[in-house]
């Protein structure tokens, strides 16, 4: 396939290289194990110079401070607190003794793309057993010292107590427990889950006192002495060149230093290029921005000039209702339509959408003596390195990135374009720059989610059973924004809500129409399951109505018996999120339950005013069950307020409980602008939104007034929480539309009139 | 380029600058004052509010020039040794997430239980309407903005 290069990328997991590098007991955490206990004459607590580090993660010094390291990027999921949780729990570290630090991009830590909904379940059980093989040699430390049995030696809240009574202290044992050999991984036991101390119960983020106080450091944050300051105007059509530029007037303002062009890439761009375009660079910000006002800028236009959003769209929804090309097929559809009595129908469409995070691209970049050094908010270290090494022509190793905290990224910051645009402009005039992208700057040169039409066709026999499903699907697939042949939405997209529908239907065909890229499309927060879910949502609903059940009950009725779904004998195409379907079953029992949680805990029926309605609507995504249930009021003046939403999620073990629901409270915040306010359009290649004027975001009063985040209890292994929240909102806010005011929305965002 | 004397935090501060410089750019970029922070330069996200003589103003879309002799205070002023009211609750109810827009949150915040100590939800919907929160932390700022006027009241 076409776009194979980018699923491997950017989803696929490496999971084969982290155990490589980082699982514990395997040759890589062995091999780098480093002891450096400088100073052998003091034994005693307070000694901070002796450092036990049996791995990348942990260390702890003489004085029994434990730092630990966050190698994923915080972007406002709470995994710089998550993570280091895990290992604080498994080595009885007392968390007020734990400090945090941020790892630089190196493979040394296995995977750092913060992306997929993924640290939590991927580093659940190695870090937890990076922390129990500590716990294990403090005990051995602490044993070999009193000259007793390990099995009579507990590790608890940083000291290791012996069955007497008498205790060591976790500084007294770093040293000793440095000089024994790394335990095999099949003597290190790990916690009985009752025995948590941190893991599933109630934390606050590491970095809440910095932020409330303004201390805390992002992108744009950190200068160095003699940084200046660099925008960039770009072509409005992305990847097409400069023809001409004057710089003269931006020259005679004030503080402007230089101006000079960047090549553009062409079209398609690559993820990791820069649009190139004309750079002004200046001793303040304000400078550099009032220098680009000043440009005279004269642009070729490229091979999207033609584009207009609008006219894409309307021939995605024609195209879409004709046969396609089959991605799943179970059944014949087309002769049980014949059977059917009655037939649902409907086409959807959803515009490109901006991820607009608060804080706009920005990065720190210093390259001296060949080499480069950048501090920048990214998702994806490791990624932002290697195209600095390309960009640049310099070894990997010579590139050091910096993780600061991330203002909001949605699958931005994954991308490493703005970072190699500082890094190009600091080698250019040879001193530190950082860059800053203006608001204008994100909105209108986005890796942007994918447009899309969709049309649904389901079959009703004579039983009231519906016997035939049909899901046609277009928008251009992410991988076109590198391949030029890429047209053909690709099996993991796909598998984000459409082939891997779960519902016991007999007839089942899943078509896609291809589509081409003709703007930088990229992933934003759960990717294609955005308006997969608002489709199949919608016509679920619209399925109840026909069938004259319940909207819970129709849900219950289609999802059959409980059971594991064999979609690989279903449908050939179906990806589980990287992970084998063995290792995490799609179990339609866990989502009958969340179903039938949220019926409860939303009290769903109960008697609501004229012009107010509740909606129903469920999904699994990155491997979480999710129901979720809206209540919306609409007013005279058409004005929609969402007072009440009630999720129900089912993601294996809650490591921490709180983020999770802080993430729910915030993905139905999210999920409420991509429903009712934001679009973007584009006219002749250029976007046509500039601000938060024109490309709307639910502020306070368009946001749920109170989300309840209802957590099943389970012990499966923990799995996505970033992204999970938002796929079922919409069509659940969609339905409730339905049920206040009788209309069906088949377009985003929601227009009432 | 003309010389300004400002008063931040209760210091006083000589900066250059253009007199269409943005009170945000000359507080990061003179004072190296980077809790205030730049989300849309056009006053429409409210990421960069500051006080004006203890009112709440987009620093992003105030020139310098027009500053004069009011008391500038950031988030960084907003307390002495311990945590402001304002801030306290926002700790209390674990309000942030990425944390970006917060400190223009916890600004207007202040500015609001200031002028309104007992503020209703439609008191607080419209002085926080300004304010944008990508990661959706509305329900808490509302939550927090409460705490703190009951503490205040106290």
């Amino acid at each position: 396939m076409k776009t194979e290069t980018y699923d491997h990328r950017i989803f696929k997991v490496s999971r084969r290289d982290f155990l490589k590098t980082t699982s514990v007991g395997t040759a890589g955490l062995l091999l780098g194990i480093q002891f450096s206990c400088t100073d052998t004459s003091k034994k005693l607590t307070g000694n901070p110079a002796a450092i036990f580090s049996p791995n990348v993660y942990i260390s702890i010094n003489g004085n029994g401070d434990v730092t630990l390291i966050a190698h994923r990027s915080e972007m406002g999921t709470g995994i710089r607190t998550s993570l280091p949780l895990i290992m604080a729990d498994e080595m009885e570290a007392d968390w007020s003794r734990v400090k945090i630090e941020q790892a630089v991009g190196d493979e040394k830590y296995g995977d750092q793309n913060t992306d997929g909904s993924f640290s939590v379940r991927m580093f659940f059980t190695p870090l937890r057993k990076a922390g129990a093989t500590v716990r294990l040699l403090l005990e051995q430390a602490a044993a070999k010292e009193w000259g007793v049995d390990v099995s009579e030696c507990k590790a608890q809240n940083h000291e290791v107590v012996h069955t007497s009574g008498k205790a060591f202290g976790f500084g007294y044992l770093a040293e000793k427990a440095g000089t024994l050999p790394i335990p095999e991984e099949s003597t290190v036991s790990l916690k009985d889950p009752k025995d948590f101390r941190y893991i599933t119960k109630q934390s606050s983020i590491v970095d809440l006192k910095d932020i409330v106080t303004g201390k805390a450091k992002f992108g744009y944050d950190k200068t160095l002495p003699n940084t200046k300051y660099a925008v960039i105007r770009r072509n409005p059509e992305a990847g097409a060149g400069l023809k001409s530029f004057q710089m003269d007037a931006a020259m005679k303002v004030p503080g402007v230093i230089k101006v000079f062009s960047l090549d553009a890439p062409g079209f398609p761009t690559n993820f990791n290029k820069p649009l190139g375009g004309v750079v002004v660079v200046a001793e303040n910000t304000w400078a550099a921005m009032k220098g680009r006002d000043a440009l005279e800028v004269t642009w070729n236009k490229g091979i999207n000039a033609d584009y207009n959003s609008l006219a894409y769209n309307n021939d995605m929804l024609k195209r879409v209702k004709t046969k396609g090309k089959v991605r799943r097929e179970n059944g014949q559809v087309d002769k049980a339509f014949g059977k059917a009595k009655k037939i649902v129908e409907a086409d959807y469409s959803v515009p490109l959408i901006s991820h607009s995070p608060m804080e706009t691209p920005c990065a720190l970049a210093h390259f001296h003596d060949n080499a480069c050094d950048v501090w920048a908010p990214v998702q994806d270290p490791q990624g932002v390195r290697k195209s600095l090494a390309a960009a640049l022509g310099i070894d990997e190793k010579v590139v050091t990135v910096n993780i600061t905290l991330l203002g909001g990224a949605f699958g931005r910051k994954s991308k490493p374009d703005f970072v190699v645009e500082a890094a190009l402009i600091s080698r250019n005039i040879g001193s530190p720059v950082k860059i800053l992208w203006t608001r204008e700057d994100d909105l209108q040169h986005d890796f942007y989610h994918f447009p899309s039409a969709q049309y649904l066709k389901v079959g009703i026999d004579e039983n009231n059973k519906v016997n035939a499903w049909l899901h046609r699907s277009t928008f251009p697939p992410i991988g076109g924004t590198a391949d030029p042949n890429a047209s053909e939405p690709s099996g993991f997209e796909l598998s984000m809500g459409m082939v891997d529908l779960p519902y016991a239907i007999e007839n089942i065909c899943c078509e896609s129409q291809d589509a081409k890229a003709k703007i930088r499309i990229g992933w934003l927060r759960s990717v294609a399951n955005i308006h997969h879910a608002f489709a199949v949502g919608c016509t679920l609903d619209e399925v109840a109505k026909a069938r004259g059940v319940d909207p819970v009950q129709n849900l219950l009725d289609m999802l059959g018996e409980d059971r594991m779904i064999d979609f690989k004998s279903l449908s050939p195409e179906f990806w589980n999120y990287n992970e084998k379907i063995e290792d995490f079953p799609w179990d339609t029992a866990r989502f009958r339950k969340v179903i039938e949680t949220a019926k409860e805990k939303s009290n769903w029926g109960k008697s609501l005013p004229k012009g107010s309605g509740q909606g129903i609507a469920v999904h699994r995504s990155f491997l979480t069950y999710v129901a979720c249930v809206v209540e919306v009021v609409v007013d005279s003046n058409n004005t929609i307020r969402i007072p009440k939403v009630d999720y129900v999620v089912d993601c294996g073990i809650p490591v921490n409980p709180e983020r999770i629901k802080s993430q729910f409270e915030g993905g139905a915040a999210f999920a409420a602008s991509l429903a009712l306010k934001s679009e973007i359009t584009v006219k002749n290649g250029a976007v046509q939104q500039s601000n938060f004027d024109d490309y709307q975001v639910a502020r306070m009063k368009d946001a749920p007034y109170e989300t309840a985040v209802h957590i099943i209890e389970s012990g499966e292994k923990p799995t996505g929480v970033g992204e999970p929240p938002v796929p079922p909102f919409i069509p659940a806010l969609c339905n409730a539309l339905f049920a206040a005011t009788g209309k069906r929305i088949r377009q985003l965002p929601v227009k009432l009139v | 380029m003309a010389t300004y004397q400002l008063s931040v935090n209760g210091e006083n501060h000589e900066v250059e600058a253009m007199p269409n410089t943005p009170l945000l750019w000359v507080l990061r970029d003179n004072l190296d004052l980077t809790g205030t922070k730049f989300g849309c330069g056009a006053a429409l996200c409210g990421a960069c509010t500051v006080h004006l003589n203890g009112n709440a103003v987009r620093s992003c879309s105030t020139p310098v020039s027009s500053v004069g002799n009011k008391k500038v205070t950031t988030i960084e002023g907003i307390s002495g040794e311990g945590l402001h009211p304002v801030q306290q609750a926002w700790m209390d109810e674990n309000v942030p997430q990425c944390g970006f827009c917060q400190t223009g949150q916890i600004m207007t915040a202040i500015a609001l239980i200031e002028k309104n100590p007992n503020p209703s939800d439609s008191d607080i919907d419209s002085a926080m309407s300004g304010n944008i929160c990508r990661c959706g932390t509305y329900e808490r700022i509302r939550k927090a903005i409460k705490r703190a006027a009951k503490a205040d009241t106290k």
